[in-house]
């Protein structure tokens, strides 16, 4: 695969054969962060590696949001999952986005899904996370 | 520490539509009121703390309508707790001795700009050609693709985490949806709230879903307002008439802080931690404990952030928020009440006038002229609020004749 057909919707996302999530860990404190920082939040310190991050993690919060900006297809589920110790910002996907379906605690996991391609023929893959086989919820 | 500072004047307008006045008519009503009810003038006050977030009006706009003095004005902006702040700014003049009487404004002009912080969301950068930007790389907009960066979304998820940290069982819906049936019912008593209509659980849960479980009525309305301070020394309060003493409502603490680092804040705005630590630093300034507290008004921008605050505030034992308003403390008839006013579901929240208004609503208890709504015998109250970002400013108050 041509890696100039396919672009991740943010650069914290790795596409290939294995999707994950990467993040910029403080080598001094541990805190991670998913973008860019000056320097740590934490612990001030100025030294980053780059960390990927569990792709299983457990529904800790969500939201079904039926009123969005234009452009934004409703409903949709938005949820903070915990990776393993770091706590994620995603969608809940391949699911019934209602609360028969989606429920604190779930297991869920990473899962790709295309934005579109542009003019280039480029497509860009987001990401979300969508309910880990076997989860009773 | 530092001298003593009170609220000697205090007033907040009616909240709501107010198409024919602007945001300096409204912030002069609200200036001029707070200084008749202090019995003083705009030649008195030794500094202006003026906010106003969405207009970005200033306060030397203001001091055209109501008295150009030479004094200092301080511009500032603080998200939801815009008000709060400028009261702060007041207080720190004063404990700082620049003067010894000062006011606060904090005006909004927000009727038909629709749900806070919903839909309005920045412009796509959907195009031909996916080109990374921010500090991201983002490709597209992240808001409705990666989680939602809107209040209604945000604040769901703040109510909806505390409930799996603390192992809740039950339906979170119902849980926040009566939260709301509450401070609907308490705003039936408030003439100056922009809504006042008692709701049943099922007209809350039934109403248009914004983001689940926050329903329509279960989000703060934007609405105009304006509210306003006069705050002034002990020193200075003591020369002054024995009526301004007695109706003076003393500040036993001002506290702002902001969020402090943890390790979900990147990906949820952690409005726990700011709340917990200025409340403690608030109790201990004004050396009362949470079961001193005759009434709370809390930052109820959503009902399901009411909930988390319950316990951020020390109301309830940790972790017991809903065991908390499942007993009915939080009624104006219970043990400690919450959002007597109607709070910010039913009052309305315009923006920068609410970390003002919170102050006046508790005053007004605490002088014994809250009406119909009195808490009977209130001496001791507390104000919260949160903006998202994030700031939080607490105040505790207490009655002159306590
Ligand atoms: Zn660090």
């Amino acid at each position: 695969m041509s890696t100039k057909t396919q672009i991740p919707h943010v650069d914290y996302l790795r596409l290939g054969d294995r999707p994950h999530l990467v993040a910029n860990e403080c080598t001094s404190c541990g805190a991670r962060y998913f973008d860019r920082r000056n320097a740590c939040a934490s612990c001030f310190g100025t030294d980053f590696r780059e960390v990927e991050v569990a792709t299983e993690g457990v529904l800790t919060s969500f939201t079904i949001v039926a009123f969005a900006a234009p452009g934004v297809p409703v409903p949709f589920v938005a949820g903070v999952i915990d990776c393993d110790g770091t706590s994620v910002r995603g969608n809940v996907i391949n699911t019934e986005p209602d609360d028969e379906h989606v429920k604190l605690g779930m297991k869920v996991r990473l899962a790709t899904t295309s934005l579109g391609t542009d003019d280039d023929g480029i497509e860009a893959i987001g990401f979300g996370f969508e309910p880990a086989e076997g989860a009773s919820a | 520490m530092s001298e003593d500072v009170f609220i000697l004047g205090i007033n907040m307008t009616k909240f709501g539509k107010h198409p024919d006045l602007d945001i300096q008519d409204l912030g002069a009503q609200a200036a001029m009121a707070a200084l008749a009810d202090a019995d003083v003038s705009m030649g008195d006050m030794g500094i202006l703390a003026y906010g106003n977030l969405v207009g970005q009006t200033f306060g030397q706009q203001l001091q055209k309508q109501i008295g150009q003095t030479g004094i200092p004005v301080y511009n500032v902006q603080n998200a939801c707790a815009t008000g709060a702040t400028a009261l702060r700014t007041a207080i720190m003049a004063i404990k700082a001795g620049e003067c010894d009487m000062g006011l606060a404004v904090g005006v909004e002009k927000l009727a038909g700009a629709g749900l806070l912080g919903a839909g309005g969301g920045g412009g796509s950068k959907d195009g031909h050609h996916w080109e990374p930007s921010g500090r991201v790389g983002a490709v597209a907009t992240t808001d409705g693709r990666i989680g939602t960066q809107q209040m209604p979304g945000t604040f769901a998820q703040v109510g909806m985490e505390y409930l799996y940290k603390n192992d809740y069982e039950g339906t979170p819906f119902e849980l926040f949806a009566k939260i709301s049936v509450k401070n609907h019912k308490h705003s039936t008593l408030n003439p100056l709230a922009a809504y006042t209509k008692e709701m049943s659980l099922e007209q809350v849960m039934g109403d248009m879903m914004i983001a689940y479980p926050n329903t329509r009525p279960m989000c703060s309305a934007n609405c105009d307002g304006a509210a306003a301070a006069v705050v002034v020394s002990a020193a200075k309060l003591k020369t002054l008439s024995a009526e301004q003493q007695r109706r003076a409502v003393k500040v036993s603490a001002s506290v702002l802080t902001s969020d402090p680092w943890q390790e979900a804040c990147q990906v949820l705005p952690d409005v726990n931690t700011l709340t917990r630590v200025a409340a403690k630093e608030a109790y201990e300034q004004a050396g009362v404990s949470p079961e001193d507290l005759d009434l709370v008004e809390l930052h109820d921008c959503f009902a399901t952030a009411e909930l988390v605050h319950y316990d951020n505030l020390q109301l309830c034992e940790p972790g017991g928020a809903v065991d908390f308003f499942e007993s009915g403390a939080p009624w104006r008839d219970g043990s400690t009440p919450v959002n007597v006013s109607g709070g910010l579901q039913s009052k309305g929240h315009p923006i920068s006038a609410t970390g003002i208004a919170n102050i006046w609503e508790v005053c007004h208890h605490l002088r014994g002229e809250a009406g119909d709504r009195q808490i009977e015998g209130a001496k001791v109250g507390m104000a919260h609020v949160i903006g998202l970002g994030s700031a939080c400013g607490v105040h505790i108050l207490e009655s002159s004749a306590a």
